[in-house]
């Protein structure tokens, strides 16, 4: 009995293969946009408005637009659960669908971008991990198909330390202050560690930093040391659950919240959220503004949920992380319409993709007409440069929304580029990958 | 030689140079130490009663605390939401006993440890289904201030979790030690048949050690949850408590205490003193490192049963 | 009916110990490779071999070993993950720093590597036992993700502290680096299972499988019969780590291509230990059918809404998927508490009563 339903079951699960392989089915005028979210797992609640700002974006081009001129965007999600390996499963079920296969993928994930790196060039689909990922893919003359405009991490950390001169009154300022770096203890974590060393050399100021494993929950120690250190600001690279420990960490021992900066991965709204009222006054970087108020906005209440404010507002319209997921969809959607413009409107390959991303010009005539007037600043991509000279702000959570509190702020370029140059050459020459000229 | 100073003369200058510093390194040590003896708590009921190393004990608290928040959130108010938490937990016991240990009566402790994986995948789809993936804040009104004490930040929260955990460990001291269904339930952990034999009713033993152990995941996943609003890592904390059941024994409650508090304390020292010479983030390792070390002394744990061995 | 053994006679003694004695079984294995050699490459696309089989393959090599040190010598570890770092990081190493070595001779010396730090994190099985022992071998996956997480040395010092497989050729065949085929990835990892496999059945039915099974059953016992405590256990940390080693090199070089510690984190020494006991501890085969259970059954689960057209919201479908995989993890564990392997038993002692059961 047991065995005839193992056998059984065996026999279901044969017919449910051959099922998948059956599945390809006709298209017309698409364009097919791979989606790999995180809906579940420890890391949801910052993937849950990521995602939803992506798919209400698509959704909005395809109802008020009618699509990418006149091509029906199509897209389809693949839960990753933020799992390095699920995500590649994802990504080699997601690569060839729709007529042309994947646009472009947005992994939102710095372990899944290290893996699809390599294989972007291979499989010719490119990658905009956007503020995130490989800093070094900014150098496009090694990483061809791997895109992090409008910033990376390594223009942030010196952005931020720009922030902490123009508050303290000068560079000179900065000399013998004490800046500590939390960071969340993996690779994305420490990204930010080699461009605040190289500028403690620069400007003289002592730099701590102290490591907090993965998920972060506990961090007493770490506090405990800052609470004997005094720092006169803190920088933190923290990611989930970490950021609202840190956050009621920090009111805990006391520590003047408007002297602690997160990074643009630390400052969304489910961050701050748990840590009630100790949370006022921390602050955090970012390269877009927060909240509903903008014309897109309005437009994505009209469009997508016929007009029902509520709705949308549970659908988490206006945090930080779905807006963030909105410019990139923006992003994404305008390179497709670039390479349009080449190639002539109809569903665009990844190769047309990637050449409409380096070939990327946002400008803010552009940003206008979509309604994103100085929700965020445009940008120009080009063949060596998969950066672009993009900028920050700084924006202070007050209780119940957040507020910028400083001007754009433009990264040291002259100190981050030769260190991406570097690690580009670097692992060019680990991986035999000849540089382009440019 | 820079070595040998940073290893064993550094960490012991600074310790000697300012002790109100290091008597709040203490301090934060036990107050640690005392949110991860509520996590083990929870193991050691189980592995106490039915030889079952319960892995879906983080899921548990998570299943706890989501509940207690959805039902706040849906205006319940907040005794009523306890109330109902207890009995959805008392439920779940009675669920899992009915559907599960059941059925495996007398199975090796590894087979056991395997079903309560299945359980941990079931509870963490069902209760993010129920209750979604999003943080959720809890606010039971405990108070967070810090004040200080003779230069010492001490912290009402973490204050009141100490005295949480002390109470819930004496009265759980008490039951197992003094009352009826305490000696039932360790005559239960010996041996299931004998139990059985002398008339011990083994399904409701098992259900009252699964409720009590779904209550105290609902105590974790309060303290727990109110650090960090309650969200999916609430699971995750199950790793930190995994040292100290090793090295409190998996059988005895005050074990899980005092492994609890020399984890916490052990651990914040570490890190605090010799992260520097390693450059840091060394808490993780290092609490096993420790565990290790005591079992090296007693393989059964501090508070663990002496192993016998015959031939 | 078709399978039995009577009229099987064995007529020498080394016909007598073969590993499949009966001819059925022989058979059998030899269809499933000559399938898997030459069926399954020219059938499975890409997404199949990439996604689904390659990393079956590869937990297939680690479950073995782990198989090798639980099932068979008893010592429970959950440091699987840190052992497969090892091998990982330490061909990483050694290729990058030496080119010019064949890339299969680096991935056994990356093994070995492995099996040294096995046999340092093993040493305190001598003293502790059982559950434990669990410390020792969670002691090594921290210790080891943190050190190579830390020191800038085991990843060449590249900033992002993540290591990437080089392109490396055998034979002129790309076999690793993004321009190996997903066929060529697919026959590395097949050839190695296949060949430690192999390795493996003959150990466990040799001395040293056999003094494993006595220090398993009860090693006081088995000291006084004259088996060596300390130089067995060792043995077994240092073999299964060297497969653990082995499949983790593999995991880089030929699937992920690429990898941070966290690639190799505590949830991946759970599911390989999940992996050996849904499999059956103490056999072989069962390892190889517990990571096919546990790697191919959440993916089915998964693409199984989109296959019969229900439309289904991503976050639901994934928790759906959960509930019906723990669910089916217990309803195995109480049909058959010991696992494939019992099963697969039974499946055979059914099949030579078929079709005429008395």
């Amino acid at each position: 009995m047991k065995f005839r339903s193992l056998i059984l079951g065996a026999l279901g699960v044969a017919v449910g293969i051959t099922g998948i392989a059956l599945s390809k089915a006709a298209y017309a005028a698409e364009q097919f946009i791979p989606m790999l979210v995180y809906r579940t797992g420890p890391y949801a609640p910052s993937g849950i408005p990521v995602a939803n700002g992506f798919r209400d974006y698509y959704t909005l081009v395809n109802k008020r637009d009618g699509g990418i001129n006149g091509v029906t965007v199509t897209f389809e999600e693949c839960e990753t659960k933020y799992d390095t390996k699920i995500g590649v499963e994802c990504y080699e079920k997601l690569k060839g669908k729709g007529p042309t296969g994947a646009s472009l993928f947005n992994p939102y994930s710095t372990g899944i971008t290290y893996q699809l790196i390599p294989k972007a060039s291979v499989d010719k689909v490119p990658i905009l991990s956007m503020g995130y990922g490989r800093t070094s893919a900014a150098d496009g003359r090694v990483f061809e198909w791997v895109f992090n405009f409008p910033m990376t991490y390594w223009s942030q950390a010196s952005a931020f330390v720009k922030y902490v001169s123009r508050q303290e009154g000068g560079y000179d300022k900065l000399k013998g202050k004490n800046i500590v770096h939390v960071y969340h203890n993996s690779a994305y974590g420490k990204e930010a560690n080699p461009t605040l060393v190289a500028l403690a050399k620069r400007y003289g100021y002592k730099l701590t930093l102290l490591a907090v494993d993965h998920p972060g929950q506990e961090q007493k120690a770490t506090w405990l040391q800052i609470r004997r250190l005094k720092p006169d600001w803190v920088f933190m690279s923290g990611w989930g659950v970490m950021n609202s420990v840190a956050i009621k960490e920090a009111a805990a021992i006391n520590f003047p919240m408007d002297h602690f900066v997160g990074n643009w991965w630390s400052g969304t709204d489910a961050d701050v959220i748990p840590a009630g009222q100790g949370s006022v006054g921390y602050k955090s970087t970012t390269f877009h503004s927060a909240g509903s108020g903008f014309p897109v906005h309005a437009d994505i209440i009209k469009h997508v949920y016929g007009g029902d404010a509520a709705k949308a507002k549970e659908n988490n319209i206006g945090e930080v992380l779905y807006n963030r997921g909105m410019v990139n969809a923006m992003f994404g959607i305008e390179a497709i319409r670039t390479a349009m413009g080449k190639y002539g409107n109809k569903s665009m390959t990844g190769e047309q993709v990637r050449w409409g991303l380096e070939n990327l010009n946002v400008e803010n005539a552009r940003l206008q007409a979509l309604g994103m007037k100085d929700f965020t600043r445009g940008v120009k991509v080009s063949c060596a440069d998969h950066e672009t000279g993009g900028s920050l702000r700084i924006q202070q959570w007050d209780g119940t929304k957040w507020k910028f509190v400083s001007q754009w702020l433009s990264p040291m370029r002259d100190i981050v580029r030769p260190m991406i140059e570097k690690d580009a050459a670097m692992f060019a020459k680990e991986n035999k990958i000849t540089p382009r000229s440019c | 030689m820079e070595l040998l100073n940073i290893l064993f003369v550094a960490p012991f200058v600074d310790i000697t140079s300012s002790p109100v510093f290091f008597a709040e390194v203490v301090i934060g040590g036990l107050m640690t130490g005392v949110m991860y003896s509520l996590v083990a708590l929870g193991f050691v009921l189980i592995f106490k009663a039915s030889g079952v190393f319960n892995f879906a004990q983080g899921a548990m608290v998570l299943f706890a605390a989501l509940t207690l928040v959805g039902l706040m959130e849906r205006g319940v108010p907040i005794p009523l939401a306890l109330a109902g938490t207890v009995l959805v937990m008392i439920a779940l016991a009675m669920l899992i006993e009915r559907m599960m240990l059941r059925h495996l009566v007398n199975q090796e402790g590894i087979i056991l440890f395997m079903a309560t994986i299945g359980l941990n995948f079931l509870l963490e789809g069902a209760g993010q289904i129920a209750w979604g993936s999003n943080v959720k804040v809890l606010d039971l009104g405990i108070p967070n201030q810090s004040f200080e004490v003779a230069g010492i930040l001490l912290n009402q929260f973490d204050l009141f979790a100490a005295a949480i955990a002390a109470v819930m460990v004496t009265v759980l001291a008490v039951f197992f030690q003094k009352t009826t269904i305490g000696r039932a339930l360790r005559a239960v952990a010996d041996d299931h048949q004998a139990a059985l034999s002398v008339g011990i009713p083994l399904k409701t033993i098992w259900v009252i050690v699964w409720s009590v152990a779904g209550i105290v995941a609902l105590v974790a996943g309060i303290m727990w949850g109110a650090k960090s609003g309650v969200q999916f890592s609430l699971s995750l904390i199950a790793l930190k408590a995994l040292p100290v059941l090793i090295l409190g024994g998996f059988t005895s409650v005050p074990g899980a205490i005092i492994g609890g508090l020399i984890i916490g304390v052990g651990e914040k020292i570490a890190e605090i003193y010799w992260g520097p010479a390693f450059g840091g983030a060394i808490e993780g390792w290092f609490a096993y490192m420790l565990a290790l070390a005591f079992l090296m002394f007693r393989p059964q744990g501090l508070f663990g049963e002496k192993i016998i061995e015959r031939v | 009916m078709f399978y039995r053994e009577s009229g099987q006679f064995k007529t020498s003694y080394q016909k007598d110990q073969q590993v499949f004695p009966i001819a059925q079984d022989r058979i059998f294995i030899a269809l499933l490779l000559v399938v898997a050699f030459a069926v399954v490459p020219f059938v499975a696309d890409e997404y199949w071999l990439q996604a689904v089989i390659i990393p079956f393959l590869i937990f297939s090599l680690a479950a073995v070993g782990l198989n090798l040190l639980t099932g068979y010598a008893g010592q429970v570890s959950l440091g699987t993950g840190a052992f497969m770092a090892v091998g990982a990081y330490a061909t990483y190493k050694i290729t990058t720093a030496f080119p010019e070595i064949n890339i299969v001779i680096v991935f056994l010396m990356s093994g070995m590597v492995a099996a040294g730090v096995g046999i340092v994190f093993g040493l305190p099985s001598l003293r502790i036992k059982g559950f434990y022992l669990a410390v020792a071998t969670l002691a090594a996956q921290f210790f080891i993700l943190w050190l190579f997480n830390k020191v800038g040395w085991f990843f060449n010092d590249s900033p992002s502290g993540t290591i990437t497989a080089p392109p490396r050729t055998l034979f002129g065949i790309m076999i690793s680096g993004p321009e190996a085929t997903a066929e060529v990835r697919y026959f590395v990892s097949l050839t190695f299972l296949v060949v430690f496999t192999v390795i493996a059945k003959n150990i466990v039915r040799g001395r040293i499988g056999r003094s494993w099974m006595a220090i398993r059953d009860m090693d006081i016992a088995a000291e006084i019969i004259g088996i060596q405590p300390l130089k067995t256990k060792l043995m077994a940390f240092a073999i299964s780590s060297f497969y653990c080693g082995l499949a983790g090199a593999l995991s880089v070089f030929a699937w992920l291509g690429g990898a941070e510690t966290e690639a190799f984190s505590i949830a991946i020494s759970f599911q390989v230990l999940f992996m050996i006991i849904i499999g059956g501890l103490g056999s072989i085969m069962g390892s190889i059918m517990g990571a096919a259970f546990i790697t191919l059954v959440p993916i089915f689960l998964t693409n199984m809404p989109a296959m019969f057209g229900i439309p289904m919201a991503t976050d639901l479908s994934k928790h759906i998927e959960e509930i019906v995989f723990g669910g089916l993890i217990v309803f195995l564990l109480i049909v058959e508490p010991h696992g494939f392997a019992r099963l697969w038993q039974i499946g055979k002692e059914k099949l030579r009563q078929w079709p005429f059961p008395y």
